[in-house]
C-alpha cells in the first residue's frame, strides 16, 4: 500500500526526521493562505499523487507545466495551485494515462547545499533490509544506476544486530558528508529504521535528502510504501488510504480478497494462484488473444468471492469471453463449481464461459456444471482451455 | 529415495483444530501420510481426528518425536509458529499459509540460518513424495510416482507440472512448492541439489515467476553442476504488465534481471530447455528425454 508524500512526511517526522514546514491544500485560495502562513520569500508547490518524477513530469496538454512548482509570493502560489488542482499528472511513473491532481502539499522553500539520495527496503535476495544511498540525489535514482553505477551505495543491516550507528556514519563519510552533518545523518537513518520495522514498511525513500547552506539536514521529497500483509498490526496505516490513487475495479476486488489487475485484452481470466493465473495469460496470448485481466481468487474463494469475481469481470464492456481455470488443491473443485453456476444465473451471462476445473474434487465440480444446464463449454486441460476460449470468442465476432 | 519425505516420515499439524488443517489433515491421512498428532494452544489433551493434541510442539515432540510439522495457523500468528518448531529442531518445517508480514519473515530466517531445520514456504503448497507421504494441501489423486522431480514457486502451476507429467506416463520422485513469497525457506538451489543427488530423481522441472532472481541462480547452479541431469523449465509472466513494484529503488536492487524474458534468457544459456508454453510441459520433458 502507497500513501502521499505529505502523510509520509508527517509520519517521518513523528519519528524524529526534520522535514521542512508545509500544508495540505485542496484549492487555489487555501494555496494562498498556507504560504501566507508559512512566511518567507520561496514556496514549493507540490502536486500529491501515488507516483514520483512529478518534478520531470507533466499536465496534459501542457507541457511546460511540471508537478513541482516553484513560487516567491502567496498571490503566485495561487496561480499555480489554479494551474495544477484537477488536473491530469503524467509522469514516468503514472503511465500515459496519468494521474488526477487532487491534492497539494505547499511547502517552505529552502537554501540548498547539496542534494542526496537515500531509501530504506527488502532486499528479498540478501534477505535483509538494505539502505540504498547516492550522492546523486534529486534526479531520478534509475538513471543514475544506469548511467553512474559507481555512485549508488548499498548498505545491508543484520536483522540480528539491527542497525549500527557506525554503519549510518561510514555511509555518511562516503557520501562526502563531514562534521556535525556525520552524526545529524546517522540520526536520520535510526530514524527511518525505527519508522520501517515499527511500521511493516516496504519502503521508504527520500530523493532528494538534502544539505541546507547553513549545513543542517532535511527531508525535501518522500515516499512510503507498506508491506500489504502487515497492514492488519497497523490500522492507522490503513486510515491513510487514498481510494482516488486506486483502480475502482481492483478496489472492488480488494474488498473481497481478491487479487485483480487491469490488462488491454478482452478475455475475462479467473484463477487460482498468482502462476497460474500468470500462466493463463500467457498461453491466451500464446493462442493469439488477449488477456483482459489478471485475477487470483486466491486459496479458499467462498460462493461471495466468486460471485464478485464474477461482476467484476462481466462489467467490463470489452469483454468477450470468459476463462474459469482452477486447479484445486485447498480451494475444492466443488464449490468453485457451485458460486460458478449461481454467479451466472445471478450476473447473466452474455458471453462464451469456458471452464476448466482439475484437482480437490474436481469429479463432483465437473457433476455440478454439467447438470447445471447452463451454457458452458467445459475443457480438459490448460492447453484445451485456452483454445477453446479462443474458438469461442472468435466464432462469436465473425457470427 | 526421494528427497525431503518418504513412507517414514512422521508428521504434526500446527493449527491442527482448525478448519483448514482439520481438511487437509484427513486429506493425508487418508493419502497415507504417518501424522502423529498435532498442535492447537489451548486444545491439548484432547483427541482430534482420532490423534493426540498438544498445547505446545515442545510437549508434542516429547511424546511423538514427529521429523515433519506442517503450519496452518492464520498469519499473525504463523512466523511465531515457525519459530516454535525451529526451537524444537523439527528437521523438515512446512509452512501453508498465506499473507506473513516480510519482517517476520526476516526474523524467521535469522533463526533458520542458526538451525538445521529447513523450511518449506511459507505460501505454499508443500510437498509430496508420490504413494509415500503428502505434506501440503496438494490434490493427492494427480500424483504418480515416478523419476521426475518438481519444483515451483508456484502452488497451482505445480500441480500443472504434475499432472501433465503424470498424463504422458511419467511420475514424480518428490514435487516441492517453495512458495512465491520474497523472504522463503529453500530455494530453487536448495531443492535443485537435493534432486541432482537423488538417484531416483532423472530429470527435472522447475517453476519459476517474474520476480526477484533466484531463477538466475538456478541456473548458474545446473550449469556448474557435475551431475548433469535433463531440466524442463517455465517462467510465468511472460505478458505480465511492468511496474508493479515498490517504486524507483526495488529496480535498482534487482537491476532487471527480474522480467520473465530476462529469466528465460539466462535459464535457456545455461542448456535448461524452455517449455514453449505452461501447457507443454510434459510433452516437452517427454521430447527431451528421447533425445
Amino acid at each position: 500500500m502507497n500513501i502521499h508524500e505529505y502523510q509520509a512526511k508527517e509520519l517521518l517526522k513523528s519519528f524524529g526526521i526534520p522535514i521542512p514546514r508545509g500544508v495540505v491544500v485542496h484549492s487555489p485560495d487555501e494555496a494562498r493562505d498556507a504560504a501566507k502562513s508559512l512566511g518567507g520569500h520561496l514556496f514549493v508547490v507540490k502536486a500529491q499523487i501515488h507516483a514520483g518524477g512529478r518534478g520531470a513530469g507533466h499536465y496534459s496538454g501542457e507541457p511546460a507545466c511540471s508537478g513541482v512548482r516553484l513560487v516567491k509570493t502567496p498571490d503566485e502560489a495561487r496561480t499555480a495551485a489554479y494551474e495544477m488542482l484537477d488536473r491530469t499528472l503524467i509522469t514516468r511513473q503514472t503511465g500515459p494515462q496519468g494521474r488526477v491532481v487532487r491534492k497539494l502539499y505547499i511547502e517552505e522553500g529552502c537554501p540548498i547545499e547539496r542534494e542526496l539520495y537515500f531509501s530504506m527496503l527488502i532486499d528479498r535476495a540478501e534477505r535483509c533490509i538494505v539502505i540504498v544511498a547516492s550522492e546523486a540525489g534529486g534526479m531520478s535514482i534509475e538513471d543514475v544506476a544506469e548511467k553512474m553505477p559507481d555512485k549508488i551505495r548499498k548498505v545491508a543491516i543484520d536483522p540480528a544486530l539491527g542497525l549500527a550507528d557506525h554503519q549510518s556514519r561510514e555511509l555518511a563519510t562516503r557520501l562526502g558528508l563531514h562534521g556535525s552533518q556525520i552524526h545529524q545523518f546517522a540520526e536520520i537513518v535510526r530514524s527511518a529504521y525505527t519508522a520501517f520495522t515499527t511500521l511493516d514498511a516496504a519502503l521508504i525513500e527520500t530523493n532528494p535528502l538534502v544539505v541546507l547552506k547553513d549545513g543542517s539536514l532535511l527531508i525535501l521529497d518522500a515516499k512510503m510504501a507498506f508491506d500489504d500483509n502487515g497492514l492488519f498490526r497497523h490500522k492507522a496505516i490503513l486510515e491513510l488510504r487514498d481510494p482516488n490513487e486506486e483502480d475502482p475495479r481492483e478496489q472492488e476486488a480488494a474488498r473481497f480478497g481478491l487479487s485483480y489487475v487491469g490488462l488491454d485484452g478482452t478475455i475475462g481470466c479467473m484463477v487460482n494462484g498468482a502462476g497460474l493465473a500468470m500462466a493463463t495469460m500467457d498461453i491466451i496470448h500464446e493462442e493469439g488473444e488477449s488477456p483482459a485481466n489478471f485475477l487470483d481468487v486466491g486459496g479458499g474463494a467462498s460462493k461471495e468471492k466468486v460471485s464478485a469475481a464474477f461482476r467484476i469481470l462481466l462489467g467490463d464492456s470489452r469483454i468477450e469471453g470468459v476463462l474459469v481455470n482452477i486447479f484445486g488443491g485447498i480451494m475444492r473443485c466443488d464449490v468453485i463449481a457451485d458460486a460458478v453456476i449461481s454467479a451466472c444465473r445471478e450476473v447473466g451471462l452474455h458471453v462464451p464461459l469456458v471452464v476448466r476445473l482439475a484437482g480437490t474434487r474436481v469429479e463432483e465440480g465437473m457433476a455440478l456444471i454439467t447438470n447445471s444446464g447452463l451454457n458452458v463449454i467445459v475443457a480438459t486441460d490448460l492447453g484445451d482451455a485456452a483454445r477453446k476460449i479462443v474458438a469461442a470468442v472468435r466464432a462469436r465476432r465473425t457470427a | 529415495m526421494s528427497i525431503l519425505v518418504d513412507h517414514n516420515t512422521k508428521v504434526i499439524v500446527q493449527g491442527f483444530t482448525g478448519a483448514q488443517g482439520t481438511f487437509h489433515s484427513q486429506e493425508s491421512l487418508a493419502y497415507g501420510t504417518k501424522i502423529v498428532g498435532g498442535v492447537t494452544p489451548g486444545r491439548g489433551g484432547e483427541s482430534h481426528l482420532g490423534l493426540p493434541v498438544f498445547d505446545t510442539v515442545e510437549q508434542a515432540q516429547q511424546e511423538l518425536k514427529a521429523d515433519a510439522t506442517v503450519i496452518f495457523v492464520p498469519p499473525p500468528g504463523a512466523a511465531d509458529a515457525i519459530l516454535e518448531a525451529i526451537a524444537n529442531d523439527i528437521r523438515l518445517i512446512v509452512c501453508i499459509t498465506e499473507g506473513i508480514p516480510v519482517q517476520d519473515m526476516l526474523r524467521v530466517r535469522m533463526e533458520l540460518n542458526r538451525s538445521s531445520s529447513l523450511l518449506i514456504g511459507p505460501n505454499c503448497p508443500g510437498v509430496i513424495t508420490p504413494d509415500a507421504c503428502k505434506i501440503g494441501i496438494m490434490p493427492g489423486p494427480i500424483h504418480r510416482r515416478g523419476h521426475v522431480g518438481i519444483v515451483s514457486r508456484s502452488g497451482t502451476l505445480t500441480y500443472e507440472a504434475v499432472a501433465q507429467t503424470t498424463a504422458v506416463g511419467m511420475g514424480q520422485s518428490t514435487s516441492v512448492g517453495i512458495g512465491g513469497d520474497p523472504i522463503k525457506g529453500l530455494d530453487f538451489v536448495d531443492v535443485l541439489e537435493m534432486f541432482l543427488a537423488d538417484p531416483e530423481t532423472e530429470s527435472i522441472i522447475m517453476i519459476g515467476e517474474i520476480g526477484g532472481t533466484s531463477e538466475n541462480d538456478a541456473a548458474r547452479l545446473l550449469q556448474d553442476s557435475h551431475i548433469k541431469k535433463p531440466v524442463v523449465a517455465l517462467v510465468a509472466g511472460i505478458t505480465a504488465p511492468p511496474g508493479r513494484r515498490m517504486g524507483h529503488a526495488g529496480a535498482v536492487i534487482s537491476g532487471g534481471e527480474d522480467t520473465a524474458a530476462a529469466k528465460i534468457e539466462v535459464l535457456r544459456s545455461a542448456g535448461i530447455h524452455i517449455a514453449p508454453t505452461p501447457a507443454d510441459l510434459g510433452t516437452t520433458l517427454q521430447t527431451v528425454l528421447r533425445g
